[in-house]
């Protein structure tokens, strides 16, 4: 009843070492699948465009509107828990079926990237705080819309044995455009004439960046439309559509419902990117003008890692290199915690945060993959995911009243030991031999 | 490559053409924009190349500033008389986004533009002007002070993260003492005392510092969605907090009242701050007759006056009102900023 995939009868689900160096078969399979590429120049076109606002928003905000740094924090927050709930939506409204049969993947997220790309120029138009903030909550319906879809788009283009690699290009893809896209800001501001950021009221500087980055929001969804299939090669057509019951029970499988666990108890102890980059501003002696650095340098390891790691992925287990990006989480934990000192143990962390995304952001959605059929890809994704970014979001707000009674430097020595017992927890509930032949069960009924 | 491919690829080249086509003209528009800055406006005030000393004049006193009108000297430091404010500016060549002088000493925030970036740097000037040292800043400088001795020298940058980080920003405050050029990079450092006790938070931010003498200052101190008025301690390096709701705070000359910018409950998030001033003594708080949002830490022009900027046609004004909730606000000058006294 349950298939985990279209291709499981000539393909491995759960790769195993065995499997995976006998995997390779021919230059044709093993090359990443166009639709991937393109999903990937598409996140990489489209977080140009949005990195590019987001570098230079509160700057305006601040000298082009004149708002003071209180309590945006919290209203990110809340922005990105509404977003992770909408991610859920759009991955059900995704596996809903066309009139060909063919689920709505690619339509759900032309609908997410759209909503994405239309408020760019809305930017604009709107000079107020509270039409700002709708425009920004606009924009996090989008992204969530989109999530789901694309991640199952990329499953679905892809052969079983090879979606860890698949993802760690999507991703790596992704990175380059979240680091290109400051740098096309800054290159907009530059050409349009110096000094408009820092001071002096003019918007016809940003009205620049806000511009640019609407025509690349829109090649963004072009190159969507253009060249990503409409019905992914493992997409097979189907009569009926999973119902939103259907949806609501897709925890009932015993390995999704797993691996939702673990990302969960996992999610609670990943301490959020800001809090980490303060810890490691007051640990380790870092010159405040280095601070606004210290991003970049785990997105370099990242993008540099997603590819590499993601293979490892496809050949030792995803599940298995989810654990051990959580454990190199902790080491970076550790070396913070560490009596280490200055530049070596800043890029040591660095090194580590961004390896720790590259094990496990893409891998995440590649061994969720492995574990929810085909017609239910989009829900399924999309439930792992949010659970992640919920526990994630429930963790900051632990942190920063633990920061408050105990000070940063405990609180993170207590994420640390929470992690610890997580890893080891999560290690028992995805134990290899048990889903394994949990998985052979599923697959041969 | 068949030919719906290559319809594909022809579209998308087009695309790429007409939305490179709108970008290229949005970014010319706005250079041109730029350009126009470079250029005197007619009617503007004459600024003219000359000496600017930072030490107190023999006759009379000087008003300093940013130079925010359009023409060559835009962004420069200049002088004009006291008296004559709105008269020809005396441009010192030096650029600054943020400037403060007092007793010979200067504090000028600076840009420098760079190939994928622009940096930031705290300088700190002699008497003529002269870089004596320069400290790199993290981020868009906002507030500066020179101690009424000369010795110590504070400022204040937001630092922004990128998406990585949220959409939160911060603010950085650091303190130098220029006789040893002992750094104070991050005032977050220092122990903070909230009403009465020890107090810890990974959002605390400090801005705005202004010095009572070369130990003793004040500044605004932010967590949890609150603002504190807090008095620093070099010295014991810690932040006791005094009152609610004050930010960047400015001490008056004769130390016993701070003018600041009250958040005021009602007022729409786009200007949500009056000017007040609050009596160190009684801790009583007085509105001043500026009826307008400020957003500017103010400048004591002498015991019962304040000087500060609002937004103008070429960025920033400077206005005056009575300290003492009386009289009304009066433009001092157009197209100026960071303003400080000598004499």
């Amino acid at each position: 009843m349950y298939v985990a995939d279209s291709r499981s009868s000539k393909a491995p689900v759960a790769p195993t070492p065995s499997t995976g160096g006998s995997a390779r078969r021919g230059a044709a399979a093993r090359a990443v699948p166009g639709a991937v590429l393109a999903l990937g120049a598409v996140s990489m076109v489209t977080d140009i465009s949005s990195e590019m606002v987001n570098a230079v928003l509160p700057l305006y905000l601040l000298t082009g509107l004149g708002l003071s740094p209180l309590g945006f924090g919290l209203l990110d927050g809340i922005q990105n828990g509404f977003s992770a709930l909408v991610r859920l939506v759009g991955g059900h409204l995704a596996d809903r079926r066309g009139r060909d049969g063919a689920a709505r993947h690619k339509a759900v997220a032309v609908v997410g990237y759209g909503l994405s790309a239309l408020c760019r120029p809305l930017l604009l138009f709107v000079h107020t705080v509270p039409l700002i903030g709708a425009v920004i909550a606009v924009d996090r319906t989008g992204k969530g819309l989109r999530t789901a879809p694309r991640d199952a788009m990329i499953s679905l283009a892809t052969e079983p044995a090879h979606r860890g690699r698949a993802f760690g290009v999507h991703r790596a893809m992704d990175t380059a455009g979240a680091l290109l896209g400051p740098l096309t800001a800054f290159l907009v501001l530059r050409l349009a004439g110096g000094p408009l950021l820092a001071d002096g009221g003019e918007r016809h500087g940003y009205d620049a960046v806000f511009t640019v980055s609407a025509c690349v929001a829109a090649l963004g969804v072009l190159i969507l439309l253009l060249f990503v299939p409409n019905r992914q090669d493992g997409d097979e057509p189907s009569a009926t559509a999973p119902s939103l019951r259907a949806s609501l029970h897709l925890l009932r499988l015993p390995g999704l419902r797993r691996l939702t666990l673990c990302a969960v108890l996992l999610g609670l102890t990943t301490v959020s990117d800001s809090f980490l980059y303060l810890l490691i501003q007051r640990r380790l002696g870092l010159s405040v003008s280095l601070f606004p650095l210290l991003p970049l340098g785990t997105a370099a390891a990242f993008l540099l890692l997603a590819v590499p790691l993601g293979t490892l992925a496809d050949r030792i287990g995803r599940r298995r290199l989810f654990l051990l990006g959580h454990g190199v989480l902790l080491a970076a934990y550790g070396l913070l915690l560490s009596p280490l000192r200055g530049l070596p143990a800043v890029i040591g962390v660095l090194v580590l945060h961004g390896a720790f995304y590259a094990a496990t952001d893409g891998v995440l959605a590649a061994a969720a993959a492995d574990a929810v059929p085909a017609e239910q890809r989009g829900a399924g994704l999309a439930l792992v995911g949010t659970g992640q970014a919920l526990a994630r979001f429930a963790c900051s707000l632990l942190f920063g009243a633990l920061w408050s009674a105990v000070g940063g430097s405990v609180a993170l020595a207590w994420s640390a030991g929470a992690l610890a017992l997580c890893v080891g927890g999560a290690a028992v509930v995805l134990r290899p031999s048990e889903t394994v032949a949990t998985d052979a069960i599923e697959e041969s009924s | 490559m068949n030919l719906r491919n290559r319809t594909r690829v022809i579209v998308l080249l087009v695309a790429v053409l007409l939305l490179g086509a709108v970008g290229t003209g949005a970014v010319l528009h706005a250079a041109d924009r730029t350009a126009r800055r470079d250029q005197a406006q007619p009617g503007g005030p004459a600024v003219t190349s000359g000496a600017v000393s930072l030490q107190a004049p023999d006759s009379g006193r000087q008003l300093l500033f940013r130079n925010m009108a359009w023409g060559p000297h835009r962004d420069e430091i200049t002088t004009v008389p006291a008296d004559r404010p709105d008269g020809p500016r005396t441009a010192s060549g030096v650029q600054c986004l943020r400037f403060h002088a007092a007793a010979g000493t200067g504090i000028c925030l600076q840009a420098q533009h760079g190939a994928l970036e622009d940096t930031y740097r705290a300088v700190v000037l002699d008497d003529h002007l002269r870089e004596l040292r320069a400290f790199p800043a993290a981020g868009i400088p906002t507030r500066s002070r020179v101690s009424p001795s000369g010795h110590l020298v504070a400022w204040t940058v937001f630092v922004s993260g990128d998406s990585y980080a949220g959409s939160d920003f911060s603010t950085r405050a650091s303190i130098v003492d220029v006789r040893d050029w002992n750094l104070r990079e991050n005032l977050e450092d220092f122990a903070v005392i909230l009403d009465g006790h020890p107090y810890q938070a990974h959002d605390v931010n400090i801005w705005g510092v202004t010095f009572a003498d070369d130990n003793t200052f004040y500044a605004t101190l932010a967590s949890a969605g609150k603002t504190h008025l807090v008095r620093g301690d070099l010295a014991a390096r810690t932040l006791t907090t005094l009152h609610d709701n004050v930010e960047c705070p400015s001490l008056s000359p004769d130390g016993t009242r701070i003018a600041y910018k009250k958040r005021v409950p009602g007022l729409p998030a786009d200007s949500p701050w009056r000017l007040y001033v609050l009596d160190l003594g009684t801790m009583t708080e007085t509105a001043t007759a500026e009826q307008r949002n400020i957003d500017d830490q103010a400048l004591w022009s002498g015991t019962g006056t304040l000087l500060y900027a609002l937004p103008g046609d070429y960025g920033a004004d400077l206005w005056t009102v009575p300290a003492d909730g009386t009289g009304a606000a009066q433009l001092v000058t157009r197209a100026a900023v960071a303003p400080a006294y000598l004499g």
